[in-house]
């Protein structure tokens, strides 16, 4: 937990969206000046983000200071240009070059399983009463890469907590959309579609499990994954499902996507861990994404900093087992 | 050969060349430019992760190089025009240079001259040893591409530099261990190398095979490599 800031960080700290938009080009482009926000970036400025309109809704939401963390958060064009969302493309950049053919309304949610309220609920009334707020949360890629993200949402146990799971409700499974016509990617079977997810019931009631609806104080953009996405900052980031149709509450584990892609490469917990190396790669560092093409890769936290939190759930499990 | 197509040769096809070969480089570092100096020079930009892209188009560009190197002598015995031969020596200084290049990005830019991580990842991580032992033997063959290495190394120096058949293919399998998911793009490089080093071996054979029933022929006692 060495940079999240408790109790409180100023309102100051956090960079304003005006000054995010002045410098996006420069941070984009790599440049991790500390003193990017205070100049014009010229004649790159002026580049917008492909297939994000001049402006997705703005949102009513309020920071939350306990989650909020010193390092600079990344530029919008970053976070919504370079992204794994495999129902869109197998690059970085084709989430947002593609993603355009996602219709985000009308949305329903289906709740199942193990619950006792159960059935499927317009995405209005899903969000109705969730006051939404900012967290800002480190995010790091199995690929070993990172980024800090600005989201707005609400915890994910406030939403499980309405349906009410009964006893038997261990596991909680995340269910994206399937449609290859909406989301072209699934035309072609690099995973077994759709794309699921799931967690231990105490890992989704955890407060640091955000459910998602925008980023930067806007509704979020198709290719991060809208209308509806969880994320989960001390997992690696294919944990955190996109675009959710359906919530299942589950007495088993339930399969998830990578384990059943690959299973020696990509466990259910995938927990943060600079310890356990994937396969064909080290875990013990990162790459900031948008720190410069000079920048030291930094190094990688258990549970990505965010131990204090969350390593209770994992009291008396082999890490290097439950990988 | 005519003094016309020497001169062709030296002065026209030569430096198209060698330009077209810079073509990758001069978009890394237009990329870059633009990155760091905010210059507005037109190229694709290299996105949010500049260190993966010039990783990707440098490996890219010595796959590509490598292939291109060992298409020469199927062109030329498609076409009869062993003048072609002339231009595979910069092809395969080429290719060398990238894949270089493209370890020097991964030990600057990537791994932070991290020499423990490096280290580690060389023994480690198999795909990595592969194209490192790649890279090696892409640079003996650079070093020794002169025509004053040629004429030290004799008859010896075609055996060598038939080490590029093993750099291609430990090139393609570096590239296809490290893919995620999509194995397309490697599959299509493996391919394009199995019909370039299959070629080779079916005409090898066939030589073999007619020396083997017409014993007086006249044909050259050393295989010219292929």
């Amino acid at each position: 937990m060495r940079d999240l800031k408790l109790p409180a960080v100023r309102p100051s700290e956090i960079t304003a969206e005006r000054y995010f938009h002045m410098r996006r080009g420069l941070l984009a482009s790599g440049l991790g000046l500390a003193t990017a926000s205070l100049l014009p970036a010229p004649g790159r400025a002026a580049s917008a983000a492909p297939n994000v309109a001049p402006g997705p809704a703005a949102l009513r939401y309020t920071p939350n200071p306990r989650y909020a963390v010193t390092d600079r958060s990344n530029s919008y064009e970053e976070i919504t240009g370079y992204n794994n969302f495999y129902e869109f493309g197998l690059d970085k950049s084709d989430p947002a070059a593609n993603a355009g053919s996602l219709r985000t309304r009308p949305w329903s949610l289906t709740i199942a399983g193990e619950a006792e309220v159960t059935g499927t609920f317009h995405l209005e009334d899903i969000l109705k009463p969730h006051p939404l707020e900012e967290r800002i949360y480190r995010h790091r890629c199995v690929e070993g890469w990172s980024m800090v993200i600005p989201w707005v949402g609400f915890p994910l146990a406030d939403l499980l907590a309405r349906f009410r799971p009964n006893s038997r409700a261990k596991y909680v499974e995340f269910t994206t959309l399937l449609d290859p016509r909406q989301m072209p990617g699934q035309q072609r079977a690099v995973l077994d579609w759709p794309y699921v997810e799931g967690l231990r019931i105490d890992e989704a009631m955890n407060p640091l499990a955000l459910m998602v609806v925008g980023v930067y104080g806007r509704e979020l953009p198709n290719q991060n994954g809208a209308p509806l996405r969880v994320h989960l900052p001390w997992k690696y980031g294919f944990k955190s499902g996109k675009s959710i149709v359906r919530i299942r509450f589950t007495e088993r584990q339930p399969l998830t996507s990578w384990p059943a892609a690959s299973p020696g490469e990509y466990g259910f917990y995938a927990n943060v861990n600079p310890m356990v190396d994937h396969p064909r790669w080290s875990q013990a560092t990162e790459r900031r994404i948008g720190a410069g093409l000079f920048a030291p890769r930094r190094p990688t936290e258990l549970f990505n900093g965010y131990a204090e939190q969350v390593a209770g759930l994992y009291r008396g499990l082999d890490l290097r087992r439950s990988y | 050969m005519s003094h016309s197509t020497d001169k062709r040769y030296r002065y026209i096809y030569k430096p198209a060349l060698f330009l077209a070969c810079l073509v990758p480089l001069a978009w890394v570092v237009a990329g870059v430019a633009n990155a760091m100096a905010a210059t507005n020079l037109p190229v694709p930009g290299l996105g949010a992760d500049p260190v993966r892209r010039m990783l990707g188009i440098f490996g890219h560009s010595a796959l590509n190089l490598l292939l291109i190197t060992l298409c020469v002598s199927p062109l030329r015995a498609l076409t009869g025009n062993a003048q072609l031969l002339r231009l595979r020596r910069m092809l395969g200084v080429f290719a060398c240079s990238y894949a270089l290049l493209h370890f020097l990005v991964y030990v600057g830019p990537f791994q932070g001259f991290d020499g423990h991580a490096i280290a580690a990842d060389l023994v480690k991580r198999p795909y990595i040893t592969l194209g490192f032992a790649a890279l090696l033997m892409l640079l003996a063959l650079a070093v020794t591409s002169t025509n004053g290495w040629m004429r030290r190394l004799g008859r010896r120096w075609q055996r060598l530099h038939r080490l590029i058949y093993v750099v291609t293919a430990l090139g393609v399998w570096h590239y296809w261990w490290q893919v995620k998911k999509d194995i397309r793009e490697p599959l299509l490089y493996a391919g394009l190398a199995a019909v370039l080093l299959g070629w080779r071996w079916w005409r090898q054979r066939r030589t073999t095979q007619q020396r083997g029933t017409t014993s007086s022929s006249a044909l050259p006692t050393v295989p010219e490599r292929t």
